[in-house]
């Protein structure tokens, strides 16, 4: 059974894919661009892929270049994620995303984070404002 | 979002497709941050990065025609000729360093290359509306010179120098000024080091809120603040933050909490302190080099090194990255013959997170900055993160222990 969530389009695109969640914030720079896999020390998601991801976060952090340089790499290589769910919205990180057309959502519902696990299958739609979680 | 005459014709080309580009990234922006209308800016700073992204876009715009209506001061990328005389750079990064310098001259901003512009170059004054990228700038003209920016990224902050515009939310609006969370600093704070530490420690525990300092010494360097503000917007995403009795906004806790309660209070301990510094340095032992100016060193950092290394001899290579003014003020005065003497050298326009240092790769070095520990992850580059003083003793023996 599908749950859908209202959600405030912050860089526009559809797409579906699978969920990855941080409890940290995160900084795209610090992403290996060959591997798709986090490098950052002490990171929750140290050593693990993001490519082809909708990636769950609360914020953006690093400096004011960095996050379009980590994002540019990965949308070269292929191994950057296919989707960006936050709750804080800060400039670099959303400048960055709508120049790499990357789609990205905030203001969620609090139940889609009660509900929603690593490895769901999830639907973004940032042009309406949707987000579906489909298995 | 309610357009002037102007920025309607900006967006609708009439300007160019350049400015197009700009506004419409900007109009974008905007509407994501519920921004009512645009407003002028007059200061912009960009952080150039040398890095692909950075080219690709600045040279989109350029090939689209744009050219700046307030010329921004830019970041460093790193110095190429002096680069080519103490190691080797690759063809590939000669050029991509010669087209980064090329398209922002086209575009028509101030090559600086510094980090530091709002000690030298661009300083605002009080209340400006501004549009400044880079880590230790937003915060620094935000709290230490009350003007108003918000966290740009190199790119929308270069879409405003294009435009003369930004959009009007966030920090460039009084309520969002407001401290938020009351940082009470029961930790030692008493060199421009232990600011570096406090602003990496503080983060993680204040979740984007604007932090008030307390019980701070009333008086820091200039070097303090930049260091607080550099690592407070690299360990996490604070482009503000208040000191009780030392930043504009912020002459009493009344004022700088707008009248209003804070919404929690932490404290900062001594342990807390050693704790991060303990997390983010990289193991003791034997060094290849010391590294600093990760954000710029100024003059009276310059000053600090050249008197501590003065008539000795160190046993690495040591470095102080700064801006071209700076370095031409420490030639003058003699601090860089005494570094060079010692065998330490000042390399302006030069960023730490640059290919030049490839020679350094693999490498360990001694810094005072967590910054530029934090960033050079990606080129495996290790550092031992030590007070100034305690980087040249270790420069000066090889070793850190």
């Amino acid at each position: 059974m599908s749950e859908t969530y209202a959600c405030h389009k912050v860089s526009e695109g559809v797409i579906e894919g699978e969920v990855l969640l941080s409890t940290d914030d995160f900084c795209f720079y610090l992403v290996d661009p060959k591997t798709g896999i986090v490098i950052e020390k002490n990171h929750c998601l140290e050593g693990q892929s993001i490519a082809d991801k909708i990636l769950v976060f609360p914020s953006g952090k690093g400096s004011s270049v960095v996050q379009a340089d980590g994002m540019y790499q990965l949308k070269m290589s292929g191994k950057g994620p296919k989707a960006l769910i936050i709750k804080y919205p800060d400039t670099v990180l959303v400048a960055s995303s709508i120049i790499m057309e990357l789609p990205v959502v905030d203001r969620v519902p609090k139940d889609f984070y009660e509900h929603v696990k690593n490895g769901n299958q999830i639907r973004v739609d940032a042009d309406h404002g949707q987000l579906t979680i489909q298995s | 979002m309610q357009l002037t005459v102007e920025e309607q014709e900006m967006l609708d080309g009439k300007y160019g497709k350049g400015t197009q580009i700009a506004m419409k990234i900007q109009v974008a922006l905007g509407e994501v941050f519920d921004a009512p209308k645009m407003v002028q800016v007059s200061r912009t700073h960009v952080a150039l990065s040398n890095q692909e992204a950075d080219l690709w876009f600045v040279e989109k715009l350029v090939n689209a025609g744009a050219t700046c209506r307030v010329s921004p001061t830019v970041n460093p990328g790193f110095n190429l000729e002096y680069f080519q005389c103490i190691t080797t750079i690759s063809k590939e990064d000669e050029q991509t360093i010669r087209r980064t310098r090329q398209a922002y001259k086209e575009i028509g901003a101030t090559l600086t290359f510094d980090c530091t512009p709002y000690l030298e170059k661009n300083v605002p004054r009080f209340g400006e509306i501004t549009a400044f990228s880079e880590s230790s700038a937003t915060p620094f003209i935000n709290s230490v010179y009350g003007a108003r920016t918000n966290r740009e990224s190199a790119q929308s902050a270069l879409c405003a120098a294009i435009t003369g515009r930004t959009p009007l939310y966030g920090f460039l609006l009084d309520e969002n000024r407001k401290g938020q969370v009351l940082v009470d600093v029961q930790a030692d704070v008493k060199n421009d080091f232990d600011y570096q530490l406090l602003g990496y420690a503080v983060p993680k525990k204040l979740q984007f809120k604007t932090p008030v300092f307390v019980n701070l010494p009333t008086n820091p360097s200039p070097a303090a603040l930049m260091n607080l503000g550099a690592q407070l917007n690299t360990a996490g995403n604070v482009p503000m933050y208040h000191i009780v009795g030392v930043t504009p906004e912020a002459r009493t806790i009344e004022d700088a909490f707008q009248g209003d309660e804070p919404e929690r209070i932490i404290t900062i301990t001594q342990e807390d302190l050693d704790q991060v510094h303990a997390e983010i340095t990289d193991p003791v032992g034997k060094i290849d080099f010391a590294l600093f100016g990760c954000p710029h060193f100024n003059l009276n950092q310059v000053a600090q090194v050249a008197e501590l290394v003065k008539g000795k001899k160190l046993k690495v290579k040591l470095w102080i990255m700064t801006s071209s003014l700076t370095k031409e003020l420490a030639t003058r005065m003699g601090y860089l013959e005494t570094l060079q003497a010692a065998g330490g050298d000042i390399v302006d326009d030069t960023c730490m997170d640059q290919p030049c240092w490839e020679f350094l790769y693999g490498k360990k070095g001694v810094t005072d900055s967590p910054k530029c520990a934090y960033y050079t992850k990606r080129r495996n580059m290790q550092f031992v993160i030590r007070k100034v003083e305690d980087c040249i003793e270790a420069a000066m023996r090889g070793e850190v222990s």
